[in-house]
């Protein structure tokens, strides 16, 4: 387990992106890009902002521990615990349910034999129930990543299932996995 | 045909790319703003177009300009709301991946009003994969000279940025969004200060809506008289709805304010008629925050005269009749529509996204989930239906931003219209323990079969 006993810092590629974001705000304000760096963290340890992770952005930033943490813990997009390669979200809300979101939940559940919430055996998907992502009319959806994956149904999810197997890349908000399924 | 403002040119292939947009006739109202007009020029016309607030709330955009404190010696800021969250709505989205240079020019053209050196676009951090479509957009207009230093020879610069945020409807309220792209939890403020006078970093701020913003183009572009003549009394121009749920063409619209809900719905240019020839149950006009209204009361006012598309005729009767255009996030549902469940489903979001600062919010809506869940799943008590209302009361003008009425209204107001399938819930617990209970028998009582349009 090399990656536990791994120094948390941001590669050098990823540190300048870290340093032309914290210009985008006035001086002193580098506050400002505590989001946008907790996503690159993200991205880039493991998908899941741990407390070492998020001690080192706080740090970057020159802020107080504490203020990484409040922050991590009011929104819904940092995982503070472990999460699977591929984390699939899926939209449940009133016009997503609508149109069968329901469903595609529990053909998700039964395909990976696992309960919403969720990591299967393999480390391979987590499967979360979310609110509304903006995708209403093309009900029902899930994202995986930076990517939408929308009108499902239960074969465009088993396909999509496969295609993340085989590529094996770890979803992150800030990068598309490319998966490309039959678009409807 | 009504006409479209800014989705003309939606199709064109490779609008997306600065060079297509600009052959278009893009930018033209940055030229003709920035070099035939004065920022107190650009306000007049956005105040004389009569143009509102998209985002929800209708305010006139700009008298909310106008509001900005122009003594004060801190820099101003101009934020674009792209928080777009509010269940039902994915116009903004839409815009922003297929024409994203019309919200650059937008913002350009409306920086330049306010006198802003630096804006910024908050995109709900979900939308991640547009920030890169927008930041491709920025640094199109930047290489070209709209945006930077001395914008095309003037003496106006303008740095341009997207910010995303990580998941958090509230940040859709314009405090909250602040608090938010300041680096913390999006908590909202109490106002006043108002941001026009205290906004990001205590300077004065105007937020605006991504479609609000983007309709400031036309209106430079063909004058704001011009804008006003489009829609009815003071709904006036084009509005993006979002349509949803049981219809044949769900997707976003570009519609002339004013357009007959009737036609909306049914017509083959707009949502095309609902899904497999059901009924019309109910629908819900303006994002999941605004009042659900049965069939007849969406096609028809209380008084009788056709429902049309305009903030007041969607308004009319109140909220006794009547409902909101709010952010055009525009629900259809069928016969086989559980409306519990469909707010349950509701007031779990709104659990979910109270930022928690407010107890009446905090905790009702939490209360209001927890009711919604035992009805619809056969566990409700008679009391029931009369506690979702107390609840819904309790929360409803006591708490610091709009999400406590946003919980509030949809659950007052299904109640109101749909009582009868509340007490069926109670009195059936066995029949609604299948999910699918209405699906397999759509709900009959004699009250709804008179208000369902075919």
């Amino acid at each position: 387990m090399s990656e536990m006993k791994a120094e948390v810092k941001f590669s050098q590629d990823t540190l300048a992106v870290v340093h032309k974001i914290m210009q985008r705000y006035p001086e002193g304000r580098q506050k400002s890009a505590l989001l946008p760096v907790l996503h690159l963290a993200q991205a880039e340890f493991n998908g899941w902002l741990s407390v070492p992770v998020m001690d080192y952005v706080a740090s970057i930033l020159n802020i107080k521990p504490i203020e990484a943490y409040e922050v991590a813990t009011f929104y819904s997009m940092y995982n503070l615990e472990p999460v699977g390669t591929c984390l699939i979200e899926v939209c449940r809300t009133g016009p997503c349910m609508l149109n069968g979101a329901d469903d595609i939940l529990e053909h998700l559940e039964k395909k990976l034999n696992i309960k919403v919430g969720k990591t299967t055996s393999d480390g391979m998907f987590t499967l979360k129930a979310v609110e509304c992502l903006g995708s209403c009319g093309s009900a029902p959806m899930l994202q995986c990543g930076a990517d939408y994956f929308e009108n499902l149904t239960f074969e465009k999810t088993d396909q999509l299932l496969d295609k993340l197997r085989e590529s094996n890349k770890r979803s992150a908000y800030t990068r598309s996995n490319q998966v490309d399924i039959q678009k409807v | 045909m009504g006409r479209k403002l800014l989705l003309e040119n939606i199709n064109v292939p490779g609008i997306r790319t600065f060079e297509v947009y600009r052959k278009q006739g893009g930018y033209a109202a940055v030229e003709k703003a920035l070099k035939s007009m004065t920022p107190d020029q650009v306000t007049e016309e956005v105040k004389n177009s009569g143009l509102r607030g998209r985002g929800g709330a209708g305010f006139p955009a700009g008298l909310k300009w106008s509001f900005i404190d122009k003594k004060s010696e801190k820099p101003r800021y101009l934020v674009c709301n792209a928080d777009e969250s509010e269940p039902g709505t994915f116009k903004d989205r839409y815009l922003m991946e297929k024409i994203p240079h019309l919200l650059i020019e937008g913002m350009i053209v409306s920086s330049y009003a306010l006198g802003a050196k630096t804006s910024y676009i908050y995109i709900r951090g979900e939308y991640m994969y547009i920030v890169g479509i927008l930041e491709k957009a920025i640094s199109e207009a930047t290489a070209a000279g709209f945006l930077g230093k001395n914008i095309l020879g003037t003496n106006y610069s303008l740095d341009l940025y997207v910010h995303p945020g990580a998941g958090a409807y509230i940040c859709g309220e314009e405090t909250a969004l602040l608090e938010s792209l300041e680096g913390k939890r999006g908590n909202p403020r109490l106002k006043p200060p108002f941001p026009a006078v205290s906004g990001l970093y205590a300077s004065p701020t105007v937020v605006n809506n991504v479609e609000t913003i983007a309709a400031v183009v036309p209106i430079i572009k063909e004058g704001g008289e011009a804008y006003s003549k489009i829609g009815i009394g003071k709904s006036t121009g084009t509005k993006l709805i979002s349509a949803s749920g049981h219809i044949n063409k769900p997707g976003v619209y570009e519609v002339e304010l004013g357009l007959q809900v009737e036609e909306f719905i049914f017509s083959d240019e707009y949502c095309g008629g609902m899904l497999n020839g059901k009924k019309l149950k109910a629908v819900i006009a303006g994002g999941s925050s605004v009042p659900i209204l049965p069939a007849g009361l969406i096609m028809k006012t209380a008084k009788g005269e056709p429902r049309l598309m305009t903030y007041e005729s969607l308004a009319d009767g109140g909220f006794q009749t009547g409902t909101m255009l709010g952010s055009g996030g525009f629900i259809v549902m069928d016969e086989t529509t559980c409306i519990v469940r469909n707010l349950w489903t509701f007031a779990r979001f709104y659990h979910h996204e109270s930022c928690g600062q407010c107890s009446p919010c905090r905790e009702g809506t939490g209360w209001m989930e927890k009711v919604l869940h035992r009805l619809e799943h056969g566990h409700g008590h008679s009391g029931d239906i009369d506690l979702l209302i107390d609840v819904a009361k309790k929360i409803e003008g006591n708490t610091i931003c709009p999400l406590g009425d946003a919980a509030a209204w949809p659950v007052a107001s299904a109640v109101r219209h749909f009582r009868e399938e509340f007490e069926y819930h109670v009195k059936y617990p066995e029949k609604v323990k299948d999910p699918k209970h209405f699906e397999k028998e759509p709900f009959r009582s004699e009250k709804q079969i008179e208000s369902v349009v075919s």
